[in-house]
């Protein structure tokens, strides 16, 4: 089977280009918007805050953290990357050139997984400057982290061929990820929650990722780890199934 | 020559259930440039789209090369080059960027010569470091045409290549036509512009509403199609023709002094000698004479026209 390799990197490659020319709205300002939580939730909040598992509340948030940007800047980048040419009419060049929908998602996909990756690298970084950091698993770290990157993104190209609208490009990320990431155990453990509420956020899918990352840390899960791994390859198996469809019937992309 | 492009019993149904194409055949010969001519909405983007991979038929084949357009959709589209109709393009981007990026999606390694030889042939070169978006129109319209040379293609698609275009650019993309028709690359262009098909082409496929209703020679249509019309400056005006001038259809201008009839050139009996002598025999004398030959507009006009009214 021949692969398109130079059609992938040529995706890829601009793609990334796209990210270090707009790097102001793809680095700076999720790398600001977490040093405020870290100052407002951490110092401020966390310094009246009880330890949770042995661990203090300012490094309990960085996994949280790290996957609220993760999550958010992965489905953004990936589905404004595909949604954008299909909105200018670009698109076409891609459609006719010899290179399979395959392809084509592991150029798209993968630039945004490497963004949202650099992105999460860099707030680990600056979280440091914060609170001690340990992390107990390095390698069950790197799986939540790309695998969540990865599948995210995945998520995003979906929503980016399902738009029609720039508003509609917005509204999965603010009115969908952002609640589930903020009522998914991202800043606090769900055993804090009365019962009642402890079951509602079960149901929440970000519960997973964030408590199966925090675990990667600091060994201490809302949920075991094992159910996180099988939930998020669930999760980028539904993905993939729905990318395969999107090419196999050319849905919003050919008639 | 071998047949390079081969279209068989093609047909497109929207899921609105508008037939955009109705089993559409044509052969495309190695090297030869072939004009799709056809009012708006006649089918032709849609046919070149099916061809380019981005429009799926539902019905029929296409082979390019002898590979299926389907499943041999990596050989078929390498041979490829496709310029679109609407002025798409990624306005952030530089147009080396640009030029490059498409190079790499049809899966050639960098050749910045390759790249920079198209930019100076299509006038570019100095404003490859530019955005898209400060070029103008017909500017942009290059770096389309760029990005389709820049993989090396063996077929060239222009889809509306002059729409909007001024003079200088066209004759520019003209020569780069004719360039590449001597290096053997097969064009394929759909135009409106009648003169243009009628000046470049060697072959004219007339489509309408989704259906291809001539294929031929250009110099054969003309020749076949073609009415010739001569034309008579009369010495003196006169208020009517006679029966015996106007029974062979001639007609006689309003201001009494130009007669016109048309002759289907390629008959056995034209029926001029009949005219002059019918003149003669009525003393009309006349001071001028000439006849013109129907360009390929009239020629478009009556086929469209006349199966728009078998329909």
């Amino acid at each position: 089977m021949t692969i398109n390799w130079y059609g992938i990197a040529a995706i890829y490659t601009f793609e990334m280009n796209r990210m270090w020319r707009t790097i102001g709205q793809s680095v700076v300002s999720p790398v600001l918007s977490t040093s405020l939580y870290f100052i407002v939730f951490g110092a401020a909040i966390g310094s009246q805050m009880q330890e949770i598992g042995g661990v203090s509340y300012g490094a309990f948030l960085v996994p949280g953290l790290v996957m609220l940007s993760l999550l958010t800047q992965s489905v953004s980048n990936a589905a404004f990357g595909i949604y954008f040419p299909k909105f200018t009419g670009t698109i076409y060049e891609t459609l006719s050139a010899p290179i399979s929908a395959i392809e084509i998602v592991i150029g798209y996909v993968g630039a945004a997984a490497t963004k949202s990756l650099i992105l999460g690298a860099i707030i680990l970084l600056t979280a440091t400057l914060f609170v001690e950091l340990r992390v107990a698993h390095p390698f069950w770290m790197l799986f939540f982290l790309i695998l969540t990157a990865t599948t995210f993104s995945l998520l995003g190209f979906i929503i980016g061929i399902w738009a029609e609208s720039f508003d509609q490009l917005q509204i999965v990320p603010l009115l969908v990820i952002t609640p589930l990431v903020f009522l998914g155990g991202s800043f606090y453990s769900i055993d804090m929650l009365p019962p009642f509420w402890q079951n509602v956020t079960l149901l929440n899918p970000v519960l997973y990722l964030v408590s199966g990352f925090r675990w990667s840390f600091y060994e201490i899960s809302d949920v075991s780890p094992l159910i996180s791994v099988a939930f998020i390859l669930a999760f980028t198996t539904v993905c993939v199934t729905i990318v395969w469809w999107i090419f196999k019937t050319g849905y919003k992309v050919k008639s | 020559m071998t047949t390079l492009i081969s279209v068989n019993k093609l047909e497109k149904e929207y899921d609105n259930g508008f037939k955009a194409l109705k089993s559409v055949d044509l052969q495309i010969e190695e090297g030869e440039i072939i004009a799709l001519l056809g009012p708006n909405g006649a089918g032709k983007t849609t046919l070149i789209s099916a061809i380019c991979g981005i429009v799926n038929p539902t019905g029929g084949s296409v082979t390019v090369g002898g590979f299926d357009i389907i499943n041999d959709f990596r050989k078929t589209r390498k041979l490829i080059g496709l310029v679109p109709q609407e002025l798409t393009t990624d306005a952030f981007e530089t147009v080396w960027a640009t030029v490059s990026f498409t190079r790499g999606l049809f899966g050639l390694p960098r050749n910045d010569a390759h790249v920079e030889k198209i930019l100076k042939d299509l006038s570019l070169w100095d404003k490859k470091d530019n955005k898209i978006i400060q070029l103008s129109g017909g500017m942009k319209r290059r770096v389309l045409i760029a990005k389709a040379l820049s993989h090396e293609p063996r077929i060239l698609f222009l889809d509306e290549p002059t729409a909007g275009v001024d003079v200088e650019l066209r004759k520019d993309m003209w020569n780069v036509v004719r360039r590449l028709r001597e290096d053997g690359v097969t064009i394929i262009l759909t135009t409106h512009y009648i003169e243009e098909a009628e000046e470049i082409a060697d072959r004219i496929a007339v489509i309408r509403a989704g259906e291809i209703i001539v294929v031929e020679e250009k110099n054969t249509l003309m020749k076949t199609l073609g009415k010739k019309t001569l034309t008579l400056e009369l010495a003196d005006p006169i208020k009517a023709l006679p029966d015996s001038v106007s029974s062979f259809g001639a007609e006689l201008a309003e201001d009494g002094q130009t007669l016109t009839y048309r002759y289907d050139a390629n008959a056995e009996r034209k029926g001029i000698t009949r005219l002059l002598t019918a003149l003669a025999s009525d003393g009309i004398r006349f001071s001028d004479l000439s006849t013109s030959q129907s360009s390929l507009e009239d020629i478009f006009v009556d086929l469209v026209s006349s199966q728009g009214d078998a329909a």
